[in-house]
């Protein structure tokens, strides 16, 4: 019977990896706190794009307003308490996404790709143009952040921030794999298997993604106010395209609409990134699209559909 | 004269210049296995479309059981127990047969908004979706991926996952296209045991199943309705003899 919704032995790795990590290369936590927020990233967009099939190339534009809104908490409105900025921040981007995903919703294929790609640019060039709001170009300035639960103060070498973001993302996977499993999240799957059925068994297609699609937003605004709180800065970076397109490589590159390929996907791609910065500061991206070239020729489930593959090898020798 | 389930007054479809359904009159009795025969192009599925909400009409009336639907969504129809199946297979392909069924169960129950228990832990859709797929023999499949059945075991999920919405009116766009008559055998004797309770409209082309499984038949051409009546009226009419079954046969 459909049991996938227990937990598995596999499930503990990537948390035990993450405290490993702490203990191992405790001075490349600033790192890791990227890493982590990167990943509740792409469990935000693995939601929509993996379970309800809703391609978008505009999802840093609900990192991005969730960043300004808990930046811009601190540096105008002087609320340093990072937790409730978090909700706050997560609550802004719910709402940007629900009044975004309420036309996006509409349409599909390429159409929808433009629009969401449109939204993005829209919110960019709209932080970009308040410049006495946002800091412009120049980045919002004067964020300060009181300690985690009023005792961790934020370290130089990114011990609480790890933590906290740890947190932050064990809840947001809880949330993503609860919702998944749910009787929602399998019908955004048969959305994504065939609309057209879905409308015919009496789904109100256009609400339930919605719903998916503010869900997300608000996801990616909380991974987007922890790292305007872990970096105490914002900069218009935050609404980029390239942001943007990023998130969409390590998610199909980690695999899609497989809950884990996000974690995959961040681990992979930034420690590359890092590595290959460090080997040459002007040619590292060349190594980064070689590797996506070889995963989209052969891996096309992305690495987690290669250790998938790989496992059943192993379950089922000799055949 | 009983009330129809389902009642349609002067329905119109154009798409510009080009008119798919013109000034259709049509009811269907509450029990009826009602067939809608008629040449290619007549516009049968474009009806069905119309019943079911997939198109809007350009102008008339569709009442179910006394209640006007015309502008109601394909979601709400469904509701109100109007379901509709596919010519062409719409299936969840990439899931295994037991969650096709599940999807649509939990639809109609209305737990499908619910993001909280699994629908893996929902005991009592899964207990109603096996019920129904052992009362199609298909609960050996119901672990099975869609893609990997045979088409002829497809086609009888395509009407499983109808009959999880629990309908009163059942709209079959030929439910047995693209099999081997030798399997289609298995379609029709699901079809002949549908409850009284469901009032079924059927498209079909094989006039050997109309005949035999339908008690009142409506023959459409060019988008309009030539004939109604009992299988014996359609079989001596003249009209439908010339611009149908004399084409066909």
């Amino acid at each position: 019977m459909q049991r996938r919704h227990r937990w598995r032995a596999f499930e503990a790795t990537p948390w035990l990896f993450a405290v490993a990590a702490f203990f191992v290369f405790p001075d490349y936590m600033a790192f890791g706190t990227q890493v982590l927020i990167t990943i509740i990233f792409a469990i935000s967009l693995d939601l929509i794009l993996g379970y309800a099939g809703i391609v978008t190339l505009g999802h840093a534009a609900y990192f991005g307003a969730g960043a300004y809104a808990a930046g811009m908490l601190s540096a105008h409105l002087g609320w340093n308490e990072p937790i409730s900025g978090l909700l706050i921040a997560g609550g802004v981007a719910a709402i940007v996404g629900f009044i975004f995903g309420f036309v996006l919703m509409r349409y599909h294929g390429l159409t929808l790709i433009m629009l969401t790609l449109a939204t993005a640019i829209f919110l960019y060039e709209l932080a970009n143009a308040n410049e006495a709001v946002t800091g412009g170009f120049d980045g919002l300035l004067g964020i300060q952040i009181a300690p985690v639960l009023g005792v961790f103060e934020n370290d130089l070498w990114g011990h609480t921030y790890y933590w906290y973001s740890l947190a932050v993302l064990f809840l947001v996977f809880l949330i993503a794999r609860t919702i998944i499993y749910s009787p929602f999240g399998r019908s955004l799957v048969g959305i994504r298997e065939n609309v057209r059925r879905m409308h015919a068994i009496g789904t109100p297609v256009h609400r339930r993604l919605v719903i998916a699609y503010t869900i997300s937003a608000a996801m990616a605004g909380i991974a987007g106010a922890l790292f305007a709180q872990s970096n105490a800065f914002v900069t218009l970076d935050v609404l980029s395209f390239a942001r943007s397109g990023t998130i969409l490589i390590i998610l199909i590159l980690g695999g899609t609409g497989r809950l884990y390929g996000a974690f995959v996907g961040a681990v992979v791609y930034m420690l590359l990134e890092e590595e290959l910065a460090k080997l040459s500061l002007e040619f590292w991206e060349f190594g980064v699209g070689l590797v996506l070239v070889l995963a989209v020729l052969f891996a096309r489930r992305g690495l987690l559909g290669v250790l998938e593959d790989i496992a059943v090898r192993i379950a089922r020798p000799g055949s | 004269m009983t009330t129809p389930v389902l009642q349609i007054t002067g329905l119109h479809k154009n798409f510009g210049a080009l008119h798919v359904a013109r000034d259709i009159h049509f009811r269907l009795d509450p029990g009826a296995r009602h067939a809608l025969i008629g040449p290619n192009g007549a516009g049968k599925t474009t009806l069905v479309n119309l019943i079911s909400g997939a198109l809007k009409p350009t102008a008339g009336e569709i009442m179910l059981q006394s209640r006007n639907i015309t502008h109601l969504s394909q979601a709400a129809r469904c509701h109100l127990g109007l379901t509709r199946t596919f010519q062409i297979n719409q299936l969840f392909t990439g899931l295994t047969v037991l969650d096709n069924v599940c999807l649509s169960i939990a639809e109609r129950t209305g737990i499908a908004a619910s993001m909280l228990r699994p629908l893996g832990r929902r005991h009592d859709v899964i207990d109603e979706a096996m019920h129904l797929l052992e009362s199609f023999k298909l609960q050996d499949d119901a672990l099975t991926v869609v893609s990997e059945l045979p088409y002829g075991r497809q086609r009888l999920v395509e009407i499983v996952i109808a009959l999880g919405q629990k309908p009163t009116v059942l709209l079959l766009d030929e439910p047995a296209a693209g099999i081997p008559s030798a399997e289609s055998q298995i379609i029709l004797d699901v079809i002949e045991e549908l409850s009284d309770e469901i009032s079924v409209l059927i498209i079909e082309h094989d006039m050997e199943i109309v005949f035999r499984f339908a008690n009142q038949i409506t023959v459409l051409v060019y988008g309009t309705i030539l004939a109604q009546g009992t299988p014996e009226e359609i079989a001596d009419d003249k009209d439908v003899r010339s611009a149908y079954l004399g084409e066909s046969r």
